[in-house]
């Protein structure tokens, strides 16, 4: 089943030059798809308008096969789960209150937690290894462990959709490894930005490459990355072969 | 970290019985000696209609009864009310050093008494200045407001700038309203602008009360979206929030109930600024649990606070805003060496 369909999208800041322009990108169920382009090509602006932060100028977004922005921000929130970097200096949650925030498009105004919350929760926690956290305070665990608890938000949030953007950032080799394994695990439909090409290649069903604002390319990892779309989209030189051991494309660049 | 649910309602409990305890007590404190037994047998008789053993006389049963409770009641109300305020400010605005009066609503309010006092007199007798000053909080927080909000968004450094710039225009205007003025009349808003509880009355407490009240049920209801503003923009809306529409009317409960507090007790400072980060200490960030532990903590500070207010200077009471301010400032030196 189709979750999120993007059609014709486009979208400016100012009602002027758009940055985002003839957008047709699609997400099926279970399947992991990757954004990729430089810095400033709008993969950004382009989530934002997937998870209904930002209204596009024209064109259409599609969640489940209906319009987002003819329902609310509620439904959507009950649909799409998003894992950013976003987070305040001084957050004074704990982990496992992070992971209950994902009830929030869930409850009503006075509604309490119920046990089925509170499973929820718990489910979501140890699913991602982080029952022993569950009381720390959120600001004092280290970058993977951050990460791993906002996408553990998300779970309990039951999406259909999950929206993550640059997952892998400011992560050692392993955390990066470690989440994609987790996200892949989850088995959900799955739009993800990623700076990293070979993780993209590595974890991606299909990927779509965005350069000023437009996509110029679509397709499998193996369809996408060659050398000439690198040279054109990033402008750097590279080298692509087959991965020895998984056989998705790898990508050595050259300086 | 209190985040058991038992321990969590063994603290409430806890600050419950204290401050109960706490007002009963500070009854007994003023510049005229009341035995604590005395004051005892007063609220028991007041209270519970149990006639006392020993003859109370009237002038204790006054100053007890018609002075002091009232006044240790508004105290209680306003300690409770400016850190709920504070502690919702802080969340929206995600900066925690927002308090109730960053929002300009102090200062319009005390622009409007400043007026009553100067130029129009008792026009409604006992509730004239009350009324003033409720008007000018209002006024300056439609116009906070107006000027915040920019293209249908509500962000939160535009609020607080929005806040800081009315604040310092009506601060400017009554200060040169003052400055113009007799100074008998001066003097009289001076002592109303550094804060006390000096006007409470037994029937002008209802008011704060049910404001209170109120914004406590509003806030709590409120409490999923505070946590997830207080995380970000886009969190709050990806868990399906409007966040300018919570931010508006936190705002408006914000200043509604700080407009009735200040216009009864004038600006008191840095309980709303300074009780919200003691309550997040002790249980954390869930607004759920921060916020009733917040206003119990408030409530208990400012009452012992005027306790202080009233005997420190005795008989001249002294404003209550200077003592909450001289506290905060020592104590966030001392919250600042111990990190």
């Amino acid at each position: 089943m189709q979750r999120l369909r993007i059609r014709e999208l486009a979208w400016s800041p100012d009602g002027e030059r758009p940055l985002l322009d003839a957008i047709d990108l699609a997400v099926d169920d279970g399947e992991l798809v990757g954004l990729i382009g430089p810095n400033g090509s709008g993969k950004t602006s382009l989530l934002r308008c997937a998870y209904r932060f930002q209204r596009p100028s024209a064109g259409s977004v599609e969640l489940d096969g209906e319009p987002l922005w003819q329902r609310s921000p509620r439904w959507c929130a009950q649909r799409v789960a998003v894992v950013l970097q976003e987070f305040p200096q001084d957050f004074g949650l704990s982990v496992r209150e992070v992971a209950a925030m994902g009830r929030t498009p869930h409850k009503g105004l006075f509604d309490g937690d119920d046990n089925e919350d509170r499973r929820l929760v718990d489910q979501a926690l140890a699913r991602l290894g982080l029952s022993a956290l569950a009381q720390q305070a959120f600001a004092r665990l280290s970058g993977g462990e951050k990460q791993r608890a906002l996408l553990a938000r998300a779970l309990v949030q039951q999406p259909h959709l999950l929206i993550l953007d640059e997952p892998t950032n400011h992560l050692d080799p392993r955390y990066q490894l470690e989440l994609l394994k987790q996200i892949k695990a989850l088995g959900l439909a799955s739009l993800a930005s990623f700076h990293d090409l070979n993780l993209a290649a590595a974890f991606c069903e299909r990927l779509y490459v965005l350069d000023q604002g437009r996509l110029v390319a679509a397709g499998t990892p193996a369809e996408v990355l060659t050398a000439e779309l690198l040279l054109q989209v990033f402008g750097v030189q590279a080298l692509v072969d087959t991965h020895p051991l998984a056989g998705h494309p790898r990508i050595t660049w050259i300086v | 970290m209190m985040r058991s649910p038992r321990r969590y309602r063994l603290l409430l409990l806890v600050l419950g019985a204290a401050l109960l305890l706490s007002c009963a007590l500070s009854l007994a404190f003023g510049s005229a000696q009341v035995p604590l037994e005395r004051v005892l047998a007063i609220l028991a008789q007041r209270l519970f209609g149990i006639s006392p053993e020993v003859a109370v006389n009237l002038g204790h049963d006054s100053i007890v009864w018609q002075l002091r409770a009232p006044r240790v009641l508004l105290g209680a109300l306003v300690g409770a009310g400016l850190a709920l305020v504070g502690t919702a400010l802080q969340a929206v605005t995600r900066n925690p050093l927002a308090d109730p009066h960053l929002l300009g609503v102090s200062s319009g309010a005390a622009l409007g008494a400043v007026i009553v006092v100067l130029y129009l007199g008792e026009f409604a007798g006992l509730l004239s200045l009350p009324l003033a000053a409720f008007v000018g909080a209002l006024a300056s927080m439609l116009l906070v407001l107006a000027i915040a909000s920019r293209s249908g968004r509500l962000e939160s450094d535009r609020l607080l700038l929005a806040g800081v710039a009315v604040s310092f225009v009506m601060m400017a205007a009554s200060n040169l309203l003052l400055f113009l003025g007799d100074h008998h009349a001066a003097s009289s808003v001076l002592f109303w602008m550094l804060g006390g509880l000096g006007l409470a009355r037994w029937e002008l407490l209802w008011l704060p009360a049910l404001c209170l009240l109120l914004a406590l049920l509003v806030l709590l209801g409120l409490g999923r979206a505070l946590n997830a503003l207080m995380a970000g923009e886009h969190s709050a809306v990806s868990l399906g929030l409007e966040p300018r529409r919570v931010r508006v009317l936190v705002f408006v409960v914000a200043s509604l109930l700080t407009g009735v507090l200040v216009s009864l007790s004038g600006a008191i400072g840095f309980v709303g600024l300074m009780l919200p980060h003691v309550a997040r200490f002790l249980v954390g960030a869930e607004h759920r649990r921060l916020l009733p532990v917040s206003a119990l903590l408030g409530a208990l500070f400012l009452v012992w606070v005027d306790v202080a207010a009233r005997t420190l200077l005795a008989p001249q009471d002294l404003p209550i805003g200077i003592a909450t301010a001289a506290i905060g400032g020592v104590f966030f030196v001392a919250l600042l060496r111990r990190r």
